[in-house]
This record gives structure tokens, sequence and C-alpha cells, in this order.
């Protein structure tokens, strides 16, 4: 059972460095990733929201609603936390 | 077993370094616009400034600091934030979040207001980060009983 | 990126991750994963992307670290397997 668990973690990691073959180098220009939207918010993330960080002005502003649903999740995990270890003895 | 800790050094020290990590942590959250930060890496510093007060004493300094009734209320609050500036630009007839619209209520021009949104957005992120944090470490501190403070 | 350095960072980290999961200890389990942590900080920063670098030190390196910490203190320190 063990040699069946170590054959099937090598066969998952061998497939996956094989499929990074596939993916554009680090940093490349061309890259689908970085040919479309990135370099608009490179060069307007400036003149629009007057803030010298593009990756602040991604993160609260074009993608402010994404930033909206990690906070909701932060606010979940902190009441599920509450509500699984909390006991209250005192009242 | 979790028990008050009486070193003097740890105490001393951790009294001296409090003021300086939390204060960092502020800049953190004011200075994202310009440097590598943002709410959520300033909310974690500032909750790590309470988390060095809890290890250094107990359960009971953060709580005298901090009571759970106000850690409860500030997770809700950051949220409330980031959601009702999203829900202002939305009564000021823009879409929900975008900010632009917000010069009509502040003294600037659109490309600045957006600037603010952003820094109130980075305060409810920060201020919902700090009080889920040390709020998740005290639970799992005493495992639930924050009065007693010690469990074996 | 400097390669030479790359590779050391990268080294030391599948030997955190191995050690991580290797070891009988859970508080030097923890140390460990704050450790790799630490070490994929490095590597972000090398890759130019210091935000992930910032996140990934105040919460992979620092808090995880104190919350599994405070998790080890309601159980065991040794692990049965």
């Amino acid at each position: 059972m063990k040699l069946f668990a170590f054959l099937a973690v090598v066969l998952t990691g061998a497939a996956l460095i094989y499929s990074t073959f596939d993916m554009p180098d680090w940093g490349d220009t061309t890259s689908p990733a970085n040919a479309h939207v990135s370099p608009r918010y490179i060069e307007q993330t400036l003149n629009e929201t007057a803030t010298p960080n593009a990756v602040t002005s991604v993160l609260a502003d074009y993608r402010g609603f994404d930033t909206l649903g990690e906070t909701t999740v932060i606010f979940t995990a902190a009441i599920v936390c509450i509500m699984l270890l909390r006991t209250r003895t005192d009242d | 077993m979790i028990k008050r800790n009486e070193d003097i050094i740890i105490q001393t020290v951790t009294r001296l370094l409090t003021p300086f990590v939390q204060l960092f942590a502020l800049y953190v959250i004011a200075h994202g616009h310009y440097s590598p930060g943002g709410g959520f890496q300033g909310g974690c510093i500032l909750a790590a400034s309470f988390i060095l007060m809890a290890v250094a004493n107990d359960v009971a300094f953060v709580k005298r600091r901090l009571p759970e009734r106000l850690t409860t209320a500030l997770i809700s609050a950051g949220v409330l934030i980031y959601a009702g500036i999203g829900l202002a630009c939305l009564m000021l007839g823009a879409n929900f979040l975008d900010y632009g619209i917000l010069h009509r209520v502040l003294p600037v021009d659109a490309v600045k207001a957006r600037a603010l949104a952003t820094l109130g957005v980075e305060i409810g992120v920060g201020i919902t980060v700090m009080a889920v944090m040390v709020s998740i470490f005290l639970n799992l501190l005493s495992a639930g009983r924050h009065e007693e403070g010690a469990v074996e | 990126m400097i390669w030479q350095l790359d590779i050391v960072i990268l080294v030391l980290v599948v030997i955190c991750a191995i050690a991580a999961i290797s070891v009988k200890d859970l508080l030097g389990s923890a140390v460990l994963l704050g450790a790799y942590s630490f070490l994929m900080c490095l590597l972000w920063t090398g890759m130019g992307a210091v935000d992930v670098a910032f996140t990934e030190a105040a919460v992979g390196a620092g808090i995880s670290t104190a919350f599994f910490i405070a998790a080890i203190y309601q159980t065991t320190r040794r692990t049965r397997d």
C-alpha cells in the first residue's frame, strides 16, 4: 500500500512537472497573461487612481469585488471558529 | 499547560517592542499606496503584536486590552466599512464599488477620490484581519475557554 | 533573479518540506513550516513580487506558525505515525 501511494505521488509529480514545460517563461512579455489587460493597468493606474503601487490599485480598485469576497471569507472563518471552539462556562 | 509567564526579561522586551510593531503595522496599512503592503499584511502585523502580548503574558492580559465583545464587533465592522463604501457608490448613482463617483461627497476630484476610497477599503480589511487573527488565536490557545486561560 | 541564489533557496525549500513531514516532533514540524514559508518569501522577493512576499512573510511565517503552536498546545507534541 505504501509503494502504491509512493507511485501515485511520483506519477502525479511527473505529470505536473511535464505540464510546466508548456507554460510561458518567467517575465515573458508576450504571454497571454501579460499581453491583454496588464499593460493597461500598469500604464493607466497613476492617471486613473492616483496610486503608484499598481498591486494595491488592482487589488482594491479594479478588482475590488474580489477583495470584498476575500474579506468575507476571512469573516466567515472567524465566525465558524468562534462557533466551533468557544465554550461559555461563566454564564 | 498555559500559565502566566513571569519572566521579567520577556515581559519588559515585549512591553518595549509592542508599540513599534503596532506603529509599523499602521504604516504598512496607510502606506499601501506607495510601497508594498496593504490592509491584509498590516492587519496581520497588528494581530501579531497582540499575539506577542498573549504569548508573553496570558490570555486575560490581552482580553483586558481587547475585550471579546470588541473583537467580535471589529470583525463585522471591517466588512461593513468595505461594503459601506461600495454601497455609498451605489447610492450616488454609480456601480457597486465604483469609487470615482465619491468625488461628489469628498472635497477632491474623481481620481483622488478613488485613491481615498482605496485607503478606506484597506482600513476596513485591516480591521477585519486584525480582529479575526486575534480572535482565532485566543480561541485556539485556550480551547475556547478564555476565562480560565489555562488548560491541560 | 540570481540563479545561484535561486538554486540554494530551492534546495533548502525541498529540504524544509521533506523534513516538516518526516519529523516526529509536531512543534519542530511547525517551525520547519515557518522556515519553508520564509524561504518561499525570499523566492517571491527574487522574482520581484514584493507584495506576495510581504503577505507570505506576515501570514505564512508569522501568523500561521503561531496558530500551529497554539493548536499543538491542545494536543501532544509527539506524532503516532
